[in-house]
């Protein structure tokens, strides 16, 4: 059986610590994403569990086994880099069966292995090619086969899908997904694209500064952010953000006073200042309607930009700016009055001073 | 009907011409005239003070080297320090690059003290070796007496089979940090993800070298090859100034016979017959080379 456990893993160069604490135990067979913004410290993470980066504090439990001090070819780990990494003077079938190869596998096996690999990856007929007569798709493709091939217990993939075109990208992501689920192995995926993390993971470990921010299901994560870096990093176009004051009776309201609620949805306790968060997406725009309930507005359309199916729109309440993501078809436009509608339970507040997020 | 081409692609032709024609003229002033002119004197008659019309006189000095022991004797020595010289570089080269690629401190220092032999000139270089192979005050007779190594003077320049040896150790002392430089630059290109996927894979340090390292140099390696074999094959500052090709002919170069043929004898239309011979020899090498090297592709 393979989890793969970190133990209060920590990286320092110096005095900066790349990583601090990251405690989390990954299931197997899981398909577990790290992400984050550049310089968050999943890269360095995922080149812990390879062996690639020494690990400065904790113990890394691969199948119970303790490998802080273990050779990379000896964790049962395989990787796949952003960059392929593919030897470029070598053939596909070369590539594939270089690591099988210093195993000292017999030529017949080895044969035998790459062969079934090259034929679920479809690559048969590219044995014989070197990398750089192949296409991006084909390049990840024999990375990805590089690492099958060598029947590793975890999979670690270092932003395979960067390198890739918009169009390849998706179809890649979802061979990747049919393939964790023919496969089922514990994989380990490092990217800095939210649609990628959402669409494979099971569970999404969100960091920032070296700091898990975040671990939950792609749903969890969304719906439930834990602070205002994660409700504002999940999502796209990002969270509206808002600061809300107190008044003496006991209502939210906007610095420039044109947005009020009269409650929040969570108990705020003793606060007098918090951070209110809006999904675009959760915002109900009516062209020309009057504001109705208690979280109904009056707004003015500043700018609208169509994007296919769905339109932005910019809307001003007052001084306060908000993004709201609407249909695409017939959209208000530029200048038209709209009234806007929030859902309590929609609503996402935040601490003023911590970012934390606040819960009943 | 089209045209072929547009005027303004013609303006832009003409242009293009215009900037180049310059350095064209230079170069066949400079480099493509003194070849035809050899070869050109190589096949013919004079005299240097134009007392004697040019004769065309065919294939007469090739037939006299051909028999002429001493043409190739240099061939030979030329041939010899050359395969001797250039593998010792190119191992010493490799060796100093992949050194010089490892983080350590004062690596910028070391990098420039490297450079610093192949800075200096040859002729100065090669003064300087004389004395510490000279047999009486030389620094190495010193040591190895005092060692007591052995008991006689060791006469370095003046033994036909050490002379040469003594030579190669000037050259490759000289060169190796060239090659080193451009197979430095070559390792630099290399992607550090390579070296990773290799650690993933299981290889060692020796395997990295030889499996991702070496053949990723096969670019740097023939073009420091090419440029390095081209000067052995010329050489011509070394043996004239550390040994004047002694003892007797046991280190006259190719270069230094064409030299004493044009200058000591005045024998110049049978000197641009060894040029050329030379030229050739230089030219089949590098196709030799850029061929071995592409096959294994």
């Amino acid at each position: 059986m393979t989890e793969v456990k970190l133990d209060r893993i920590g990286k320092s160069y110096g005095s900066v610590e790349a990583v601090q604490q990251f405690d989390l135990t990954i299931r197997e067979g899981e398909f577990l994403v790290l992400l984050g913004p550049s310089g968050c410290g999943k890269s360095t993470t995922l080149r812990m569990i390879a062996g690639l980066e020494s690990i400065t504090k904790g113990d890394l439990m691969i199948g119970g086994t303790r490998m802080n001090d273990v050779d990379p070819k000896d964790r049962g780990v395989a990787m796949v880099f952003q960059n392929y990494a593919l030897y470029p003077h070598k053939t596909v079938f070369d590539n594939m069966a270089m690591a099988l190869k210093l195993q000292k596998v017999p030529a017949a096996e080895i044969q035998d292995r790459v062969g079934r690999t090259a034929e679920l990856l479809g690559l048969t007929d590219y044995l014989h090619r070197k990398p750089a007569a192949l296409s991006g798709g084909q390049r990840q493709r024999v990375a990805i086969g590089r690492a099958i091939v060598r029947t590793p217990d975890v999979f670690l993939f270092d932003e395979p899908l960067s390198n890739l075109d918009a169009k390849l990208r998706v179809k890649m992501r979802m061979e990747l997904q049919e393939l964790h689920d023919r496969l089922g192995a514990t994989s380990v995926y490092v990217t800095h694209d939210q649609v990628e993390a959402m669409t494979l993971a099971d569970r999404i470990v969100i960091m920032n500064g070296g700091v898990v921010a975040q671990v939950g299901t792609p749903r969890e994560v969304y719906d439930r952010p834990a602070d205002e870096f994660v409700a504002g990093f999940i999502g796209s176009p990002a969270m509206n953000f808002l600061d809300l004051m107190r008044d003496d009776t006991g209502r939210w309201i906007t610095e420039c006073g044109s947005l009020v609620l009269p409650s929040l949805p969570v108990d705020a306790g003793a606060r007098r200042q918090v951070r209110l968060g809006v999904r675009p997406e959760h915002i109900a725009v009516t062209a020309g309607g009057q504001p109705q309930g208690d979280l109904d507005y009056q707004a003015e359309v500043l700018l609208d930009e169509l994007l296919g199916a769905d339109a932005l729109l910019s809307l001003g309440v007052g001084k306060a700016r908000l993004l709201a993501r609407v249909g695409g078809t017939d959209h208000p436009v530029q200048g038209d009055r709209v009234a806007i509608a929030l859902t309590a339970a929609q609503l996402h507040v935040f601490d003023a001073d911590t970012g934390v997020a606040l819960r009943d | 009907m089209t045209n072929m081409t547009s005027p303004l692609d013609r303006r832009r032709h003409l242009t293009g011409m215009a900037f180049i024609t310059p350095t064209m003229a230079v170069i066949i002033a400079i480099l493509v005239y003194p070849i035809l002119q050899s070869i050109v004197l190589s096949f013919g008659q004079s005299s240097i003070d134009g007392s004697e019309p040019y004769s065309f006189v065919g294939l007469k000095h090739y037939a006299t080297l051909a028999g002429n022991e001493r043409f190739w004797n240099s061939l030979w020595v030329t041939l010899v320090f050359t395969g001797l010289s250039i593998p010792l570089e190119l191992a010493m080269g490799i060796g100093l690059a992949v050194l010089l690629n490892e983080h350590f401190r004062f690596k910028g220092i070391a990098r420039l003290a490297v450079l610093f032999p192949w800075a200096l000139p040859t002729a100065l270089n090669t003064l300087m070796w004389r004395w510490m192979y000279n047999t009486d005050y030389g620094l190495f007779n010193a040591a190895a007496l005092q060692s007591g190594i052995v008991d006689r003077p060791i006469n370095w320049l003046g033994d036909e089979t050490l002379a040469m040896g003594s030579m190669v150790v000037v050259a490759v002392w000289k060169t190796s940090s060239f090659m080193a430089l451009i197979i430095l630059a070559g390792l630099q290109s290399i992607p550090r993800e390579l070296y990773e996927a290799g650690r993933m894979d299981g290889m060692t340090r020796w395997q990295e070298f030889r499996e991702i390292t070496l053949p990723l140099l096969k670019g740097p390696i023939l073009v420091a090859l090419i440029v390095r074999s081209m000067d052995a094959l010329r050489t011509f500052e070394l043996p004239f100034n550390l040994t004047d090709g002694g003892p007797v002919t046991a280190t006259e170069s190719l270069s230094l016979y064409a030299y004493k043929v044009i200058f000591d004898f005045i024998e110049f239309n049978y000197g641009a017959a060894i040029v050329v011979v030379q030229f050739l020899v230089i030219f089949a090498m590098s196709l030799l080379y850029i061929l071995t090297l592409r096959n294994k592709d």
